[in-house]
């Protein structure tokens, strides 16, 4: 059983370089660790390199040194306990819960996996992660383009990445060079927002719309991310605009909810209308929400928004405005 | 991070979270192990017999850890003994401690649904607890619209856990109505960045999706919440919008300008016709919704099929224009306001 044996040969490792207090010669490794004491010379080198780097793969600190630096004794190995054990965590039964329940949040497999495990290792420590009384609750977030990963590790490392970007669909597609400082996800959509390389200024793209790979063009840590506040607003082009104008808009009874619920004012009118004042950013954008309502709603005013209804409106029925 | 699925890698990984949790769990059941890591009880026998061979370096006797493997294969009980220097798990990596804190927030982002102290309180220690892999938590964000429903949030988790019945003034877009509906709750739900309740439309009578953020008014009523036997939660992860083949079949060409709506709207079919156009097809199940878009949509698109709705959308548009015209002469007989600027804003 091959499986069994490199396990066996792993964690032995494992405990026998947590504790020991000194460096632990790669000499006498090979002799007090089960597997490797049968190994050729070159294939223990070979071995005992894979071993050491699949443990670091897995988050195990192995630190590289000598018990006496100014002596000429091979380098040795050692983990130290302080940096390889889970620090003492207690949880509240009501914080347990909360970190059982966002343990489900991530649907994508590479992030749900990691949260397992990371509960796992919570669980092992002694915190008991009941989400009983949440069962309730479904919270969600799911992850389904392609460029998430690689551009999580960027963002994660602080490294430099390139990718072809389609600005809208049907455009062709731009290379763009980018330091990544933040993904983010907005109504459901994931975007990255990061220093555009070519254009000397912080971008932002959206990653159903990067096309084929993301690949690494630098150094983990090749860069500095700003501070929070400069991220935020570097993505303040997801946030709605502020709504620094208002419009009058007459609206039939019992209609034009979507306008109603932001509505500044809401006055009976005459008849079956009722007049609103809605604040609003973009002309057009209200143009098109408005046209939408049909005979249901009227803007009165601001006049060119008013036109610009009304062009839509004749378009459809073959008119031109 | 990739691993081999039943790797040695995978496996050690595993071992180094189990063999502290059977430490401090004695007698624990097999098969309650085997649920909770997730593994068949075959594997964690495996498992088992690994750390069986492990032990202190040099392995001589008494070195070795001590597992009980007759009462684990026998009576399906794991006891575990003569490790404490594995006492404790590996320390989170970054991808789990990044992942779990990122989850967290989301969490707390949806004030209402939680004991926002709770999610706060739990976030603050385990990024205590994961020291420098926690780190660039705050590169990686999930926007929820919460706070605008806070208060609904809460009303419905409160009727999740006193399991009664809610009254929903609900707003639906499509058809601009609004609605008044009796709902026995079955979860509050977070998908696509936005809060849903999920529950029994007594009008309906069936399973339906409300959107927080929609709801107009909502109360709790003094009636037990009755969710019949053949409620079915939806799978989410399928879409909010899940046209269904019943639904009408209608035909849309795009301009330029016009083509947000085939990223926006789950179609059936998108082909490209001409300079930059699209033609669509998607599945509507109400015709009032489409004839809407057609209306936002001015000279940027048009329904071209059915017959019936490209008609109905031409009698829309006319109407609204008599509406227009009736107007005029009082708009332009009142004070022009040009996009004028709101005081203070």
């Amino acid at each position: 059983m091959p499986t069994q044996a490199k396990s066996e040969r792993l964690m032995n490792l494992v405990i026998c370089l947590l504790v020991s207090r000194t460096y632990v010669p790669k000499a006498r490794i090979r002799q007090i660790v089960g597997g490797y004491g049968d190994q050729a010379d070159e294939a223990f080198e070979r071995m005992f390199e894979r071993d050491k780097e699949e443990l670091r793969e897995l988050g195990i600190p192995i630190e590289t040194g000598s018990n006496d630096p100014y002596g000429d004794e091979e380098p040795g190995y050692r983990i130290k306990r302080q940096d390889f054990e889970l620090p003492e965590i207690r949880l509240e039964p009501d914080e347990a819960a909360v970190i059982g329940l966002a343990a489900r949040v991530w649907q994508h497999a590479s992030l749900a996996e990691a949260t397992s495990r990371a509960v796992l290792k919570l669980r092992a420590a002694g915190v008991e992660t009941d989400t009983g009384a949440l069962a309730a609750v479904e919270p969600r977030v799911a992850v389904e383009e392609p460029a998430f990963w690689p551009l999580w590790e960027a963002v994660r490392d602080r490294r430099p990445v390139a990718f072809d970007h389609r600005k809208q669909p049907g455009d062709a597609t731009l290379r763009r060079h980018i330091q990544p400082w933040s993904v983010l996800s907005w109504h459901g959509r994931w975007y990255v927002v990061g220093y555009d390389v070519d254009r000397g200024a912080p971008r932002l793209f959206r990653l159903s719309r990067i096309v084929g790979d993301v690949v690494t063009t630098g150094d983990a840590g090749a860069y500095d991310v700003p501070s929070a506040r400069e991220i935020r607003d570097a993505a303040d082009a997801l946030a709605p605009p502020r709504q620094t104008n208002l419009a009058r808009i007459r609206v039939r009874r019992d209609s034009g909810y979507g306008l109603r619920r932001r509505a500044a004012a809401e006055q009976r009118a005459a008849d079956e209308w009722d007049m609103l004042t809605v604040p609003f950013a973009d002309g057009g954008v209200l143009a098109d929400e408005v046209a939408g309502y049909g005979a249901d709603a009227v803007l009165l005013e601001p006049e060119d928004v008013r036109k610009r209804v009304v062009a839509r409106l004749r378009s459809v029925i073959g008119e031109s405005a | 991070m990739t691993r081999r699925p039943g790797g040695a890698q995978e496996q050690v990984s595993r071992l180094l979270s189990l063999l502290p949790y059977l430490l401090s769990h004695p007698n624990t059941r097999l098969a309650d192990v085997a649920e909770i890591f997730r593994v068949s009880e075959q594997q964690i026998l495996r498992d088992l017999n690994v750390l069986w061979f492990s032990g202190l370096p040099g392995l001589a006797m008494g070195d070795y850890i001590e597992v009980d493997m007759e009462s684990a294969e026998g009576e399906g009980v794991i006891n575990v003994s003569n490790a404490d220097y594995l006492a404790r798990p590996l320390r989170l990596g970054t991808d789990e401690a990044l992942a779990l804190v990122v989850a967290l927030r989301t969490l707390a982002a949806m004030p209402g649904t939680y004991d926002r102290g709770a999610v706060d309180r739990a976030a603050a220690k385990l990024e205590r607890a994961a020291g420098a892999a926690a780190e660039r938590a705050a590169a990686v964000r999930v926007e929820v619209d919460g706070d605008a429903v806070a208060d609904v949030a809460a009303t419905v988790r409160r009727a999740l856990d006193e399991k009664r019945r809610l009254h929903l003034s609900y707003w639906v877009p499509g058809r601009d109505e609004r609605t008044e509906r009796d709902v026995d709750p079955m979860r509050l739900a977070l998908a696509d960045g936005r809060l849903y309740l999920e529950g029994w439309c007594r009008r309906a009578e069936s399973v339906r999706l409300f959107r927080l953020d929609r709801v107009a008014a909502i109360s709790v009523l003094d009636v037990a919440a009755q969710v019949p036997p053949q409620a079915r939660s939806r799978d989410l992860g399928a879409g909010i919008f899940q046209p269904s083949p019943d639904d009408e079949l209608v035909t849309l060409e795009l301009g330029p300008a016009g083509r947000w709506v085939a990223d926006y709207y789950p179609c059936e079919t998108v082909e490209e016709i001409g300079e930059r156009e699209l033609r669509i097809r998607l599945r509507v199940a109400d015709p009032r919704w489409v004839r809407r878009l057609a209306l936002r949509l001015g000279g940027t698109g048009r329904i071209t099929d059915p017959p019936e709705l490209v008609a109905a959308a031409v009698a829309d548009a006319r109407a609204a224009l008599e509406a227009y015209e009736g107007t005029a002469s009082a708009a332009s007989a009142g004070s022009d306001v040009r996009s004028q600027p709101m005081a203070g804003g």
